[in-house]
């Protein structure tokens, strides 16, 4: 059998008396998507940091591809197709909706030490960004200022920005944060779509909204991976019902 | 897009009015305003380029005169050395701090927010200094340029009008240049790097390389700005980069209008009109120029520009 798509293998994060990330292992097959969920502090955004290239380990390592990138700086990841969204919105307000998305296009077209033409009339950029626009619905939006979006057409944006740099694996950081139930419906129809062209890696905090959509699910809580598996086996792992109802207690 | 034909219609008025200046002050038969507007659109140069890096870019250098300094110590001492050519000497200034400009940059664009404010204050500071204590070029007192730089009979910059239409070109240029950049691929990526410098990291552009080069290219347009400023001045002296000039071209921008192209140049003419009005009439001048500077700062965040926008608003609608 192939390579899984990403590995982490043993990560550890301490800060100070701290340890964010206790020994986390992990593996991504290519194809599919796969959830990491926990409660509140079990330490999804450090771990979305690290597969990100923020934060570097103290110890452990994590492969992409093959290829061994613990301590590569997140533009390099990126350009390798490890892409992702963040959990806070994080689109160009002051730019239109189409110029974010060829921005995203741009950062896989060469470099861009190009000084002269305007960005936003070329159409190396304009028309695979128009597309991405409308296969996610968001056509009739593109000439909008990207800060004008509602709350749930930002979030498409932001997946539309992911899609346009080429992924080879999708990061998604809790892609439905803040949203009310009727844009959550709509981001969880467009991952059961994207599910079939990408590979997910999904990090969720609603247990919920991930067992329809993931093939496969890791639990992390305190920092340890304590059970990965099929919706049906977390579903009837005792440990991790404690953990989460220890969570629903508190909140 | 109605506002980018408005930007583009005042470049242009803006630029016609600049270029009668000789002949209007040749009619008044004041011969002195072609050295005061001269000086003018020097300092428009240098706005021009801060406004490049602090509006597009996001870097906030408070160390911006350095460039200043160090293109027209670059034309000074080219002189000394009876180097007349004013090409070579141009050159040398855009060679110099395009150099300066590389190693600040590359310490100095580690940091952000309030310490890249710090580090280029620091960096400004560290070569001010060191041309006051070089006496070889005059020391404090600053040395004085035997002629200005030779381009051969067809440019005499001696004639006061050739200088001005000489430095009219350069302001130009750069103004057409930067119109072009700030909306290349590579003015999107600087522009993308100030609102959200981590976000454009995950899509996949290594960020600092493109700070750099923006920092640089600044760097050069008020190094030509310094060299242009020697030439006319004929003198060169450690003043031209105290740290409070840097404060006085940002103040031109952000009194023009940030992110406007042609609002640094406005608020240059703005800034040394005033200034050169109120010293006339007043010895508490700066004073002065403080209320008409909060008061158009107040006005709007695009200062003179705003000005400039609600009027045409109004004539076009109202």
């Amino acid at each position: 059998m192939a390579e899984p798509l990403l590995i982490a293998d043993q990560l550890t994060k301490r800060y100070g008396g701290l340890t964010a990330l206790d020994g986390v292992s992990l593996a991504v097959e290519a194809g599919g998507l796969h959830a990491v969920i926990g409660p509140n502090g079990a330490g999804k955004t450090t771990l979305v940091a690290h597969f990100a290239g923020e934060l570097i380990p103290n110890s452990g390592s994590i492969r992409f591809a093959g290829e061994d990138i613990t301590e590569l700086p997140a533009y390099a990841r990126a350009a390798r197709g490890l892409s992702r969204s963040f959990q806070v919105t994080s689109i160009f307000g002051d730019l239109s909706v189409a110029d974010n998305v060829s921005l995203a296009i741009q950062a896989h077209a060469g470099h861009s030490f190009r000084f002269w033409r305007a960005a936003e009339e070329d159409e190396v950029l304009r028309a695979p960004a128009l597309q991405i626009l409308a296969d996610l619905g968001l056509a009739d939006r593109a000439q909008e200022s990207a800060a004008n979006l509602a709350h749930g057409e930002k979030r498409v944006l932001e997946v539309a920005m992911v899609l346009a740099s080429r992924p080879r694996l999708l990061l998604l950081d809790e892609p439905m944060a803040g949203m009310d139930p009727g844009d959550a419906v709509r981001i969880v129809k467009l991952l059961a779509e994207l599910k079939r062209r990408y590979t997910i890696l999904l990090i969720e905090h609603d247990m919920d909204a991930v067992f329809g959509l993931a093939d496969r699910i890791s639990v992390l809580v305190y920092g340890q991976v304590i059970a990965t598996g099929t919706a049906a086996e977390i579903k009837g792992n005792e440990e991790v019902r404690r953990a989460y109802l220890g969570d629903e207690e508190v909140a | 897009m109605a506002a980018n034909r408005n930007r583009r219609l005042i470049m242009w008025l803006g630029m016609a009015a600049l270029a009668l200046v000789p002949p209007v002050s040749l009619a008044l038969s004041q011969p002195y305003y072609v050295d005061l507007f001269t000086r003018i659109l020097i300092f428009s140069i240098a706005a021009l380029s801060l406004d490049l890096i602090i509006s597009y870019g996001g870097m906030l250098s408070f160390g911006h005169a350095v460039y200043l300094g160090v293109g027209a110590y670059a034309v000074g001492i080219a002189d000394a050395y009876g180097i007349d050519s004013g090409l070579f000497q141009l050159l040398v200034a855009a060679a110099a701090t395009a150099a300066i400009a590389t190693f600040i940059g590359l310490v100095s664009l580690r940091t952000s927010g309030v310490h890249f404010i710090m580090i280029t204050l620091a960096f400004s500071q560290m070569i001010y200094f060191l041309s006051i204590s070089v006496n070889k070029f005059g020391g404090e007192d600053g040395m004085t340029l035997n002629q200005r730089g030779q381009f051969g009979s067809l440019i005499p910059l001696d004639n006061a009008n050739v200088l001005y239409y000489f430095v009219f070109a350069f302001l130009a240029l750069f103004l057409w240049i930067q119109s072009h950049l700030v909306r290349s691929r590579f003015g999107m990526v600087i522009r993308g790097a100030r609102t959200n410098p981590r976000r454009m990291a995950a899509l996949g552009f290594p960020v600092f390389r493109y700070q750099l080069g923006a920092f640089v290219i600044s760097g050069v347009m008020c190094g030509v700005a310094g060299a242009l400023l020697a030439e006319q001045a004929l003198f060169v002296s450690p003043a031209i980069m105290q740290w409070s000039r840097s404060g006085e071209i940002m103040v031109m921008v952000i009194m023009g209008g940030m992110g406007t192209l042609f609002g640094p140049i406005l608020g240059a003419v703005a800034y040394l009109v005033l200034e050169d009005v109120l010293t006339g009439l007043t010895q508490y001048w700066g004073f002065f120029l403080g209320i008409i500077l909060v008061a158009i700062i107040l006005m709007g965040r695009q200062g003179i520009m705003s000005l400039v926008y609600g009027l045409r608003w109004k004539s076009s609608h109202g």
